[in-house]
């Protein structure tokens, strides 16, 4: 890691709807920002501790209108040059912003990384170090967690397995310049050139996956829960308007969990509907039950479906134990029915949120939707910023991957010499390893070592 | 009972590659040395291949020879062939590599060192360090002799508790059936050494009455001949060179190891040390690389006074009856005579983390360490740290700083810091691929690397320093000349670029652009340059890489200014780690055992993660406050 360099970050937390602050710090932030910035004065011509007005552009298209501060070193929290630009557009402007930094040089902070910056420079006093020790390692730690988790299974293997190829090529490379009466490289850039066309068509995918965000699990996540045939998957497709998950009538359709991103009020919810919890002797199904309740762990809201035909059973009350805990709104399903539970009872037992709700009839959907959005504003229920911090990382490692794999391109088409390939290379695998974690240590080595075989 | 007592300022046990360059450092820096070997007959000696240099070794050598070291101008007098290796590659990469007349290179070591000034080699095997309150304080020998010293420089490549295999033989004897070194060992352990076993091997030697070189490629050296020193005159290298053969093993030699890998040592579970993955015996290849039906063999003389071949590529301890039996089977050694068997030699060696960078313990004081001891192999990579003991034990008796190259300004560096940072579990090798600034550490350009710190240590004479500074200033000079010169489309211009079929001008150009297409070099525009002074050919390919390659240099260059940075944060050698709380424990462990001695070499560490050097930096902050 680099402790010099010009980093960013969004400053405010992402629950507050519109506005949101992004902080840079460092030698090249005015630089950087006036790169993407358009107002009456170049920033570098502006005078220290002024706000500035404008719009921020991505290429000839305004992305947000913004207000910019200014703060010279050493006049500022870290020390170092920081301007802050307070946007007006949302979660994903803000998130579009802090890309189009990255592009121009800056670097997404690591946790904790201003107020580190901040003690190196000397800014805080001595008696807060500790804290802020704690909080870095604390923080990283988090997010080590988090970017894992983030990786869905098939993620993390397409980039594993861009990582073997990038490695094996430079492998290859390094092992005909270590052992050259072994190895011959003819023909070899026309070869590589193509391999890395195809892996920076595959990085490429990833980038819009990312973008569209698909991949990104951003927003609140929202767990259905209840016993089987409860109504979840109904209730999962009402909320999505389509038919997501299939829907029968034999209790345990749903055995894994399915997923869906869908926007309330300007809120962006990450709904994920699980198996219904139920005591099973079939392994499948206690697959899909065991899955469900590891995932009330990170859920920021529960929505939990009740079957108001039925009484409440020991399959309910085994749920409601286990999320007493969350923030849970209780949902009388199947209001449409001969109702056996009573709003005000439910109320009075759980002291939780409950709605009477018909997936059929619609009953109750506005309700829903008033009170998660009021509880998302009253700050009652709120996402993990650290999710978010990790997906705009993980974005910015694949950009700059595609980057260094297009410089290989670019020096197969000037001729320059093989060895110069392998420096792009292996930066394109070290920004590949930011994603899933992984340290580079030997790998090279051990990699020649093992493929190729060499010497005496 | 009297016993002999002298006193030295230095004593280096083993006068192997790493040994010889150490004492001649120490000597030469004015440090009375004594240099102690098991034979007066091993001095300098290359028990495996007959060569020096190689990819990324040669680069060791150009290192050495820019510190004032020994080992490049012992091969330039006494080298039979030289190529230089990757030479249609970048300037990065390109490497030397001699085949050396073995004996004659010995010879000539062993007399450079005894004509020496301050220095005595003497035969004699060193059995005990003496230390005291944690200070070395000298030696003793087999003969109960006593050799007080103020530094010691451990030497003892592949001799301790040596022991050579093949097939059910086993002999405790050092390479080429030489004595080994028995006794240091335990006096080390006694000394909370930690010890490691490694092993390595080498081929059979063949006589040459026995090969028939008609079914082999020969292999010739280049002309005109590259010396590895920078002192050497081009001239003086020009001689007439031996050939080298190439021939291959086939699914005959295969076969017949498989069918006997039970009485190798190797697969019997005999050999307990640890191997080297990048220079496997044939054993090894024809098990792990089963898919390849053949591997290159390289037949290679031994010298100008013998008939012995080295059959590189063939490196085993199968039986003797098994190596016949291979050998044969390969073209070309169908009636060949084994004038010495290939073996297996396992050996003891140390785990190099207990080093700082200084090649110094961390835990005795004024005890040093180099070469294949150090868990390295390779005649180049002993000598490289042999010269770094030896320069660092003279500065230290002289209460100087130590010399610390880094990974930023050569391959001694690179080999150095990766040994005492990461825990090598196989004799390390260099290699280009570990260097991460590889572009800027070329072997062209090693005298303007280093040459300033040989020199300032004491050890390059001002001559060959006063040479590289004038070197230097013509380089630069005439690069920022170039970068001011245009080119129009002269007639002559389009000519010459069509001579080496390179597009036509349009409009005029910069030189600089020229220079850098690929089919065009500096030399070849020197008929459109007419106002260009005469410049030796070691400033033109200077110029010329540096031009040519100049984006790829600067961003190299900005990289190791942030390396730089975090090397120049140095870890106080007291810092209790236990206090440091917020490190996870596995950090903690590690740091606690390496002490690492900056922020960078911390961050190298396996099991430190970024955030645990955020941590750190930011607990050096405190502790530099409230000190």
């Amino acid at each position: 890691m680099n402790h010099s360099d010009t980093i960013c970050a969004i400053a405010t937390s992402l629950n507050s709807s519109g506005i949101g602050i992004i902080r840079v710090s460092g030698e090249k932030s005015i630089s950087i920002v006036d790169s993407i910035f358009r107002g009456k004065n170049k920033l570098v011509d502006c005078d220290t501790h002024t706000i500035q007005y404008g719009h921020i552009y991505d290429n000839e298209n305004i992305v947000d209108e913004v207000l910019v501060m200014i703060m010279k070193a050493p006049r500022s929290y870290t020390t170092e040059d920081v301007i802050e630009i307070d946007c007006h557009g949302g979660i994903l402007v803000l998130k579009k912003v802090l890309s189009l930094l990255v592009n121009a040089g800056a670097r997404i902070a690591e946790p904790g990384e201003f107020t580190k910056r901040a003690f190196l420079n000397g800014r805080i006093d001595l008696s807060e170090a500790e804290s802020i020790m704690d909080l870095i390692s604390s923080n990283s730690e988090l997010s080590m967690k988090n970017s894992i988790k983030q990786l869905s299974g098939s993620l993390n293997k397409i980039i594993v397995n861009l990582r073997d190829k990038i490695l094996y090529e430079t492998a290859y490379i390094e092992s005909a310049l270590d052992d050259p009466e072994h190895y011959d490289l003819t023909g070899y850039p026309n070869e590589l050139d193509k391999k890395v066309n195809e892996m920076i068509s595959s990085i490429d995918d990833l980038i819009n996956s990312f973008n569209s965000g698909h991949i990104l699990k951003e927003g609140i996540n929202t767990l259905i829960l209840g016993k089987p045939n409860a109504g979840k998957s109904s209730l999962l497709n009402t909320l999505s308007r389509r038919e997501r998950a299939i829907v029968t009538d034999i209790p345990g359709t749903t055995r894994d969990t399915l997923e869906e991103q869908i926007t309330i009020n300007g809120i962006s919810l990450n709904i994920i509907d699980t198996a219904g919890i139920r005591q099973t002797d079939d392994i499948v199904e206690k697959i899909g039950v065991d899955k469900a309740i590891d995932s009330i762990d990170d859920a920021d809201l529960i929505l939990f479906v009740l079957d108001s035909s039925r009484p409440i059973d020991s399959d309910d009350e085994f749920i409601i134990n286990k999320i007493m805990d969350k923030k849970v709104i209780i949902l009388l399903n199947k209001s449409d029915l001969v109702s056996v539970i009573s709003e005000e009872d439910v109320y009075k037992k759980y002291n939780k949120n409950v709605i009477s709700f018909s997936s059929v009839s619609l009953d109750g959907l506005k309700k829903l939707e008033s009170t998660i959005t009021d509880m998302f504003f009253s700050g009652d229920v709120h996402s993990d910023d650290t999710l978010y911090i990790t997906n705009s990382r993980q974005a910015a490692c694949l950009t700059n991957a595609k980057n260094s794999l297009n410089n290989v391109l670019v020096s197969i088409e000037n001729m320059m010499p093989e060895d110069f390939f392998s420096i792009d290379l292996m930066d394109a695998y070290n920004y590949l390893g930011e994603i899933t974690g992984e340290t580079i240590d030997d790998d090279l080595a051990n990699k020649i070592f093992s493929e190729f075989c060499m010497g005496k | 009972m009297s016993v002999v007592e002298e006193t030295y300022d230095v004593v280096v046990i083993g006068a192997g590659h790493a040994g010889c360059e150490a004492a001649l450092a120490s000597a030469r820096m004015g440090q009375n040395t004594i240099c102690f070997t098991v034979s007066m007959d091993s001095v300098a000696l290359m028990p495996c291949n007959p060569n020096i240099g190689g990819s990324s070794k040669g680069h060791l050598v150009r290192e050495l020879d820019a510190l004032g070291g020994q080992m490049g101008i012992n091969i330039d007098h006494t080298f039979i062939q030289s190529k230089m290796l990757n030479s249609s590659k970048g300037p990065a990469v390109h490497s030397l590599r001699a085949q050396a007349d073995k004996s004659a290179y010995s010879l000539r070591m062993r007399k450079t060192m005894q004509d020496t000034d301050n220095l005595t080699l003497r035969q004699a095997e060193v059995t005990e360090l003496i230390v005291n309150d944690g200070k070395v304080c000298g030696v003793k020998t087999l003969s109960g002799a006593i050799y007080h010293s103020k530094a010691v420089i451990i030497c003892t490549g592949t001799y301790l508790r040596a022991r050579c295999l093949y097939g059910d033989v086993i002999e405790h004897t050092g390479p080429n059936g030489l004595k080994a070194a028995n006794h240091l060992t335990s006096s080390l352990t006694a000394n909370n050494v930690e010890m490691n076993r490694f092993k390595t091997g080498t081929p059979a030697r063949i006589d040459s009455r026995s090969i028939d070189y008609s079914k082999m490629e020969i292999q010739l050296g280049d002309t005109p001949v590259v010396p590895f020193s920078f002192s050497t005159n081009p001239d003086d290298v020009q001689i007439e060179q031996v050939p080298c053969y190439l021939t291959y093993t086939n699914e005959k030699t295969h076969e017949i190891i498989r069918a006997n890998l039970d009485r190798s040592p190797m697969y019997s579970g005999v050999i307990e040390g640890t191997g080297p993955r990048y220079c496997p015996s044939i054993e090894d290849k024809v098990v792990r690389f089963s898919d390849k039906n053949r591997h290159q063999l390289f037949v290679e003389p031994e010298g100008l006074n013998t008939n012995e071949m080295y059959i590189g590529g063939m490196s085993s301890s199968m039986p003797e009856d098994v190596q016949y039996a291979m050998y044969h089977t390969v073209p070309g050694l169908e009636n060949c005579k084994i004038v010495r068997n290939a073996y297996a030699i396992e050996y003891d060696c140390i785990n190099a983390t207990q080093l700082k960078a200084s090649l110094e313990f961390k835990n005795i004081d004024g005890l040093f360490a180099a070469g294949q001891f150090n868990g390295s192999s390779g005649y180049e990579e002993a000598a490289a740290q042999g010269i770094v003991a030896g320069i660092n034990a003279a500065l230290k008796l002289q209460n100087r700083e130590p010399m610390i190259l880094d990974r930023s300004n050569s391959y001694i560096g690179v080999l150095i810091d990766d040994l005492v940072t990461k825990e090598t579990k196989e004799p390390y090798r260099m290699m280009t691929s570990r260097a991460e600034y590889r572009l800027l550490l070329r072997q062209d350009n090693a005298d303007i690397r280093l040459s300033k710190i040989g020199y300032e240590v004491g050890l390059l004479s001002k001559e060959r320093y006063d040479h590289v500074v004038e070197k230097e200033r013509l380089i630069n000079e005439e690069v920022a000349r170039v970068k001011e010169i245009n080119i129009g489309a002269r007639k002559e211009v389009q000519a010459l670029l069509e001579s080496y079929g390179s597009i036509p001008l349009s409009n005029g150009i910069k030189l600089v652009d020229l220079i850098r297409r690929p089919e065009l070099d500096y030399d070849k525009l020197a008929p459109i340059d007419p106002d260009r002074p005469e410049l030796s050919a070691e400033v033109r390919e200077e110029v010329n890489i540096y031009i040519k390659y100049e984006g790829y240099l600067t961003r190299q260059e900005k990289q190791v200014k942030q390396f730089k940075k975090l090397e120049l944060k140095l870890i106080p050698e007291d810092l209790d780690y236990d206090d440091v709380s917020s490190l996870r424990i596995e950090a903690r462990q590690k740091l606690t055992k390496l002490r690492p001695a900056n922020i960078g070499q911390a961050s190298r560490i396996s099991g430190v993660s970024p955030a645990d050097i955020s941590v750190l930096l930011v607990y050096l902050e405190t502790y530099k406050k409230k000190k």
